[in-house]
């Protein structure tokens, strides 16, 4: 029924307003679905999600498992939900005043809806890196620290060994060792964005969420960030939301296609860009729209 | 085709342009201007002049300081006349201490080498030619010479008594503390069971024993006074009268026309130290200012203490627990609005809600032995200071919640995606990011309160009270005192004292003491806020 109401809303002004000269964009969700299931080893379940934002849908009915210890990358146009999709991994929506979610989302199995879930054990389970850097106005050392302080940490060699660890994780230790208590501000911003996947870190958390990492950065920063997450992969299960295609095909295991807040398609990362099942991702990975 | 041009003047509004540029200059031209006058005036009101010695076509001498010169149309013939403001002193002789002298009237105009201007406790000061100095009734020293050793051996000598005149009157006032506690005490034990009489004993004994102690004292002190008095300066005053002043008045002999500009600078030094650390004299056209400096700053300090906490968490509230809604944004409109009601308005309500409600009940349940004297139930320094919290707390508010709304809902969002729970969130990211904007509007406060007068006078703020608010004495800090301000002390000296002339000095000192500790506690403020600033925002830690 959403579906429906979704659908037309959006074609029929649109087919009436735009003159046939201009392009025709296919802003129409496309009826063919693609999802690869069962996934082996799944760390989340996702059984029919739903969210909005006061009446309007951001996601529909969205179903599908992310892999264990692997990269899985969404992508899609921009505004079709993907960073609302990460928020709703770690309950980041419930901040929002208005935002109201269906269906289940399962980590490990519980349901992180439930009412006994502890939210913010749940955050430092399932942590989020950011679209735009955000380091807060504290030192680095401070930034780093912060999640375990927030834990009740307190011991500085404790302390001391997390924020070293997390830094070299991150592959940030080397330019900032020698100013740990400068203030975060001063980094350049593809440091300051390591330095949130440090302080993400630092949490130890189960499932790190990144949403467009690299957006902010040049090509070279985004490299050491790609590289960055394949490392991690081994201990970490990554969500990344990235607009660059060659970025998810390189580094990604699996890979999601959103589309204004539907899942089309979802199958192995090599199998979506050479293989596409469903005609919509074939149009978007080929550039034809989006 | 026509090409339709603009005017360069229009297209770059190059008027309006000028009219701002003006404004400013006038908006400036007025503020230096004021504080121009503030400073020349004040700043030149206790430099010594020299005494001059007026003749008059009728007979009649003067002697004096010049305090201006102005050009006035004559009453009856329009013409313009010249005179002088002459401050001639001797306000015991003569009733007055100043007066106009037309300039025509005067033929005679010296510098009498041995003038000499004394400054004493009483009837502000005394111009003259000091003749001798009597012990009772035999001269002592004659004639004397203020320059001469023999004077400043005696001198010396006789303020070393008036010091310990001034330890025995300390130590007196002390006694009189304590038998004023002794007083509530037993106030408080007939209260509290009427027959316990073996306390009531040792209470009447403790009494009796201060009450001797004070007796001994009082006698000590009348002794040294009756000794004090024995030595009279002798002085002839410029219409020939003999004025005799005790010594123990005297505070300071001053031969003006024989000063060098050493001794210039130093006694202006002196008259500026005074001021700031001694108590007020004479109706307060004399003396120093301090009670009102301590009572100024302690005020505000407290109204800090009050008004920060208050503040921040309202606009804490408003805006980070408070779902935004028509009901937060009608609070923010009436906080808002509540910067606009007159001061003295809040000096009523002050007045209505802290004294007679919350400083009644007070009074009521804890000082109930003491009615029917209050204790909080009248003005003190605590209602007033949280009086000017009230008046001042919406600025903290409206500043707080702009440096929160300037914080971007990304690093609240991050520090709710570490696991940091909302009130973690709060103490250890927002906040710290907010300070200085917290700063800012504590900053305004203080700007505001410290200027502020009228609701003062309602709540607390006295013409005169010399036991400040923190003292040696048990328990130290004594809120519910009276105190004095320096907006108050302007207001009092320069519009309510009978000799508003003798208090110019005053007024312009004090004006000029208030915007000193206005600056001052501002920059206080502004330094702290840097330092915050550096600590969370840049730098190292
Ligand atoms: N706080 C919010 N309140 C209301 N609507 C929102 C909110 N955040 C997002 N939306 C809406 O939800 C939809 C999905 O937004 P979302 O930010 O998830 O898109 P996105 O895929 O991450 O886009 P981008 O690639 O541009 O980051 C958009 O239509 C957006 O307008
Ligand atoms: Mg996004």
């Amino acid at each position: 029924m959403t579906v429906r109401s979704a659908r037309s809303s959006v074609t029929v002004p649109l087919g009436e307003v735009a003159p046939p000269a201009v392009e025709p964009t296919p802003m129409r969700v496309s009826e063919e679905r693609y999802v690869l299931t069962p996934i082996p080893d799944p760390v989340f379940d996702i059984q029919h999600l739903s969210l909005y934002y006061g009446e309007k849908p951001a996601l529909v009915d969205i179903s599908f498992q992310i892999p264990r210890r692997q990269i899985t990358a969404v992508i899609g146009p921009s505004g079709c939900g993907k960073s609302s999709f990460l928020r709703c991994l770690n309950r980041l929506n419930d901040l929002i005043d208005g935002s109201r979610i269906e269906g289940r989302v399962l980590l490990d199995g519980q349901d992180i809806y439930a009412p006994t879930m502890d939210v913010n054990d749940l955050r430092r389970r399932v942590t989020l890196v950011f679209q735009k850097p955000n380091p807060f106005p504290k030192s680095i050392y401070d930034n780093v620290a912060f999640g375990p302080r927030m834990m009740g940490i307190r011991q500085r060699a404790v302390l001391d060994e997390i924020v070293e660890r997390s830094l070299r994780q991150a592959a940030l230790w080397d330019e900032v060792k020698d100013r740990l208590h400068a203030s975060a501000l001063q980094l350049s911003g593809g440091q300051q964005q390591r330095l949130c996947i440090a302080r993400a870190l630092a949490v130890d958390p189960e499932v790190l969420l990144m949403d467009e990492p690299c957006s902010a950065l040049d090509p070279i920063a985004a490299g050491k960030i790609e590289d960055l997450m394949v490392s991690l992969k081994e201990n970490y299960t990554i969500v990344l939301v990235t607009h660059n295609m060659q970025q998810a095909a390189r580094v990604s295991d699996y890979t999601a296609f959103f589309y204004m807040g539907h899942l089309i398609e979802y199958q192995r990362t090599t199998d979506l860009f050479t293989h596409p099942r469903v005609r919509q991702t074939e149009d978007y990975i080929t550039g034809r729209f989006g | 085709m026509r090409k339709r041009t603009i005017p360069r003047w229009r297209a770059e509004a190059t008027p309006l342009l000028g009219l701002c540029g003006a404004s400013l200059a006038m908006a400036l031209l007025m503020t230096v201007a004021m504080l121009g006058l503030i400073f020349s005036q004040g700043l030149g009101l206790f430099w010594q002049k020299r005494l001059v010695r007026l003749q008059l076509r009728d007979g009649s001498r003067w002697l004096g300081e010049v305090w201006s010169r102005e050009t006035v149309p004559d009453p009856t013939t329009g013409r313009p006349v010249r005179r002088i403001a002459l401050h001639h002193g001797n306000r015991d002789l003569w009733g007055t201490a100043f007066r106009w002298i037309d300039e025509a009237d005067v033929v005679g105009w010296e510098y009498p080498p041995d003038a000499v201007r004394i400054e004493r406790l009483a009837w502000g000061p005394a111009f003259g030619q000091p003749r001798r100095v009597w012990v009772g009734d035999k001269p002592f020293v004659d004639p004397v010479d203020v320059r001469d050793p023999v004077w400043q051996e005696l001198f010396a000598s006789v303020r070393q008594d008036r010091r310990v005149l001034q330890d025995v009157e300390d130590q007196i006032d002390e006694v009189n503390d304590r038998l004023e506690r002794l007083r509530r005490q037993e106030l408080r034990l007939r209260y509290r069971s009427a027959s316990d009489p073996s306390a009531q004993a040792a209470l009447q004994a403790e009494k009796a024993r201060w009450e001797r102690v004070y007796g001994v004292l009082a006698l000590r002190r009348t002794t040294l006074i009756e000794r004090l008095q024995q030595y009279v300066l002798e002085v002839t005053a410029a219409d020939g009268t003999a004025l005799r002043i005790p010594l123990a008045q005297i505070t300071a002999v001053i031969p003006a026309n024989r000063m060098g500009l050493g001794e210039r600078i130093r006694l202006y030094a002196r008259r500026y130290w005074e001021l700031i650390t001694e108590n007020p004299r004479e109706a307060n056209t004399e003396g120093g200012v301090f009670p009102a400096i301590f009572g100024t700053v302690s005020m505000v300090l407290i109204m800090s203490l009050a008004v920060v906490p208050v503040g921040v968490m309202t606009a804490l509230y408003l805006r980070e627990y408070a779902r935004q809604n028509w009901l937060t944004r009608v609070v923010r409109i009436a906080v808002n609005n509540l910067a606009a009601v007159p001061s003295i308005v809040y000096g009523v309500f002050g007045m209505g809600f802290f004294i007679y409600t919350v400083g009644t009940a007070i009074d009521r349940t804890f000082y109930p032995w003491m009615a029917p004297t209050p204790v909080f139930g009248t003005g003190g320094l605590l209602w007033a200071s949280l009086t000017l919290a009230l008046l001042t707390v919406p600025v903290v508010i409206v500043a707080t919640e702009e440096a929160l709304l300037a914080i971007e809902p990304e690093i609240r969002h991050g520090a709710r995606a570490l696991g940091a729970t909302q009130w973690q969130t709060v103490r250890h990211v927002i906040l710290p990011a907010a300070a200085p904007g917290v700063l800012t509007g504590l900053i305004l406060a203080i700007a505001r309160a410290t200027g502020e007068v009228a609701p003062l006078m309602l709540t607390g703020v006295v013409k005169l009270a010399p036991d400040l608010p923190i003292d040696d004495r048990f328990p130290f800090i004594h809120l519910e005192r009276k105190f004095m301000h320096l907006g108050f002390h302007i207001y009092d000296v320069g519009f309510q004292s009978p000799n508003v002339d003798a208090a110019q000095p005053m007024v312009y000192n004090t004006t000029l003491l208030l915007l000193v500790i206005v600056v001052a506690l501002n920059l206080t403020a502004i330094h702290l806020r840097n330092r915050i600033r550096r600590l969370y925002h840049g730098g190292s830690m």
